[in-house]
């Protein structure tokens, strides 16, 4: 079944940093796969790692230059970016959050993959409140699930 | 404490007779009632009418919580104002100054507002923006009166209505006149318009009018940022920007802004007229060289079994009632239409704490942006495409709704039928633009299904047939907020090019024209640039 009937974009789909780069340290996973016309991403990038020709192009990404700092997860309009590190024993993920409750540093949630299902627990790692109220959620799960989680949910 | 005790077995009993009602009525599907099932047993009717009435203490308990007390992105403590009261068919409401007659009715459990006119079957709100006349009630004996944009007084007498009110009812307007003379008269204040006024007050004197109580048209709802080109204020969200141009539009001395009032009409004495109702009670002429008209659209419905029930509402209209009013629509919501706005109300229901059953798309393929499918998708609500609605079913509020696969001829497959429990059903299938002024003016209409249907034909500068008068946004072929902006922005700046020649604003249009081209690219530009390239090929 392909994302266009069901949402759910998988490996596949996506444009991903390779895996050495994925080693390295933390670096933004772009879920944009669709020529829509937007571009904050480009702006956004403190450190020019994003290009895009045309608006409707989807964005280009200079693994290199990108630092995993995390500055467009909260501006992306789609929430479509995200932020992994691989190169622990565990993996941190970066996520966009527009939720009551907002978890709290040290609390235990659930983590969830693309399709909402619980895949095992999260840690939260940091909860960065922002002003244009996209929070950014730092989490802590298995390694295997680090392509795969992208949701939690808080049970308060 | 007393007399709030006896509004409340007055409720009871409100849910008891609707129930009894139901089951005289539509005995046969039941899924939606836990208990309903159960209670056709007549030997055991004592028992089952204890049963009952804690079932509808639960119901009115459900209904105290309609209203919305945090959110991860509004704050509705400000927004509300003080408490206030007024009466619904004689019994007490409270409510908040700052709100509608049907969003304070709806957080009061009370959903059908009006009976249809042939068959008296009961009706609730529908578009929650004034654009159907679903939810008229008469209002301190004045009938026909749209609850779902009148704001709530102190006093108020509000009484649900049975069809439509007769003539002799209709209080004509008598006596409270008033005239404005304008340069450029603006009608609907969404960011259309409000773009429209901001560009064209730079060089000329402009009137700008909305029937409701605010400007801002829909984007006072938009909660999620918006997409398009940073220029364009892309990543901000829509209620951010309607906050910045309303501001803008407010401290603009070059624009007058008329609130509360109705255009019914044109006419033309060698001037362009406009005739427009002011808070129900005055008649305003308004005297102006150029109109741009930016009405915006209305929601489409669907033809299904009880499509009419009092909880199936456009998908625009719930997010108005939550967003705008802090009052959630029901507690579990069927989305149908899986297009942007579906996709996106979905979202804004689950961050408002409404569960969302699940999202059903007749098309074999969703048609909005998949980055807000994927938001929905984990967050764990199902989006099934080739599926449709088959009915509702319910007495005088939606119980549940029946759920079907279609096949390739969009036929309904057999024992594919699905009962789910809701008690909101959202209709998010399309719009259509919201022509009537235009035609009344003698535009004339073409028919481009791209565009959401009948447009008024109009050249790439955004002119009508009538020399001077201007469309923009929605009403001139469905789009979305980013391109209605630079349509407003390019029909300000066409009305004052009509009356002084400017190098500068032209050049000034010619990349506005060019910035609405780029938006335009890509597969999800399509329809609207096909539809805009029909029409402007049928410009004679």
């Amino acid at each position: 079944m392909s994302y266009k009937e069901d949402g759910v974009l998988e490996l596949k789909d996506l444009n991903l940093p390779s895996e050495e780069r994925l080693k390295k340290g933390p670096v933004a996973v772009f879920e944009c796969v669709e020529n829509i016309p937007c571009n904050p991403c480009v702006d956004a990038c403190p450190f020019k790692a994003v290009s895009m020709e045309k608006i409707t192009d989807t964005p280009k990404i200079d693994y290199e230059k990108c630092t995993g700092c995390g500055t467009c997860v909260s501006v992306c309009p789609g929430l479509a970016i995200f932020v992994v590190d691989l190169s622990k024993e565990k993996a941190l993920i970066t996520i966009p959050y527009e939720f009551l409750p907002i978890p709290e540093k040290g609390d235990t949630v659930k983590a969830l993959n693309r399709r909402g299902e619980i895949v095992g627990d999260a840690k939260i790692i940091g909860v960065k409140k922002n002003e244009n109220k996209t929070n950014t959620v730092t989490i802590e799960v298995k390694k295997e699930v680090g392509m795969i989680v992208r949701n939690i949910k808080v049970i308060k | 404490m007393i007399n709030s005790g006896k509004i409340f077995i007055k409720e009871i009993q409100y849910f008891y007779n609707a129930e009894v009602a139901e089951r005289t009525n539509a005995p046969a599907l039941r899924a939606g009632s836990p208990l309903g099932s159960l209670g056709s047993n007549p030997n055991l009717g004592a028992f089952w009418n204890i049963v009952k009435v804690f079932k509808y203490t639960y119901l009115l308990y459900k209904g105290v919580k309609m209203r919305l007390t945090s959110h991860p992105i509004l704050d509705f403590e400000k927004k509300r104002g003080k408490k206030i009261k007024f009466t619904y068919n004689g019994r007490e409401i409270e409510c908040y100054e700052n709100e509608t007659i049907a969003s304070a009715l709806h957080a009061a459990g009370i959903r059908v507002l009006s009976k249809s006119s042939k068959l008296l079957r009961p009706r609730g709100f529908y578009c929650a923006i004034g654009k159907c006349a679903s939810c008229i009630m008469t209002v301190d004996g004045v009938p026909n009166v749209r609850s779902c944009i009148t704001l709530v007084r102190e006093g108020m007498k509000v009484e649900s209505q049975e069809g439509l009110a007769s003539l002799q009812d209709l209080n004509p307007i008598k006596g409270k006149k008033e005239k404005i003379e304008t340069e450029i008269a603006i009608v609907g204040g969404g960011p259309a318009g409000l773009s429209a006024a901001l560009e064209a007050a730079k060089y000329n004197r402009v009137l700008l009018i909305d029937e409701n109580h605010t400007l801002g048209g829909q984007l006072i709802k938009q909660t999620h940022k918006f997409f398009g080109s940073r220029k364009e204020k892309a990543s901000t969200r829509g209620i951010k920007i309607a906050e910045e141009l309303c501001k803008e539009v407010m401290e603009n001395e070059n624009i007058e802004v008329l609130l509360n009032s109705s255009v019914i009409g044109y006419y033309n004495e060698n001037e362009y007229n406009l005739a427009a109702v002011k808070n129900n009670d005055t008649l305003v002429k308004i005297k102006t060289e150029k109109i741009i008209v930016s009405t915006g659209a209305s929601e489409n419905t669907l033809v299904f079994e009880n499509n009419d029930l009092p909880g199936i509402y456009g998908a625009g209209a719930v997010q108005t009632l939550m967003n705008v009013y802090g009052v959630k629509p029901g507690d579990k919501v069927l989305m149908v239409g899986a297009g942007n706005v579906g996709l996106i109300v979905s979202y804004q229901l689950l961050q408002a704490g409404v569960d969302v059953v699940c999202v059903v798309e007749a098309l074999p393929e969703i048609g909005g942006y998949n980055v807000h499918a994927a938001k929905l998708r984990r967050c764990g609500v199902p989006i099934l495409t080739k599926h449709s609605i088959l009915r509702a079913y319910g007495d005088e509020r939606v119980r549940g709704a029946t759920i079907v696969k279609l096949d390739e001829n969009w036929k309904p497959v057999k024992g594919t039928e699905r009962d789910i429990d809701v008690d909101v059903i959202c209709l998010a299938v399309g719009l259509s633009p919201s022509i009537e002024l235009l035609r009344q003016m003698g535009c004339s209409t073409k028919y481009i299904p791209e565009l959401g249907g009948n447009v008024v034909i109009h050249n790439k500068y955004l002119e009508t047939e009538i020399t001077g008068v201007y469309v923009a946004g929605d009403c001139s072929g469905i789009g979305e907020a980013s391109t209605a902006m630079l349509e407003g922005k390019i029909a300000g700046l066409s009305a004052v090019l009509s009356m002084r020649r400017d190098e500068e604003i032209e050049r000034r249009r010619e990349e506005l024209m060019k910035e609405l081209e780029e938006l335009r690219r890509g597969p999800f530009g399509e329809r609207p640039r096909i539809g805009k390239e029909k029409l402007f090929r049928a410009v004679r």
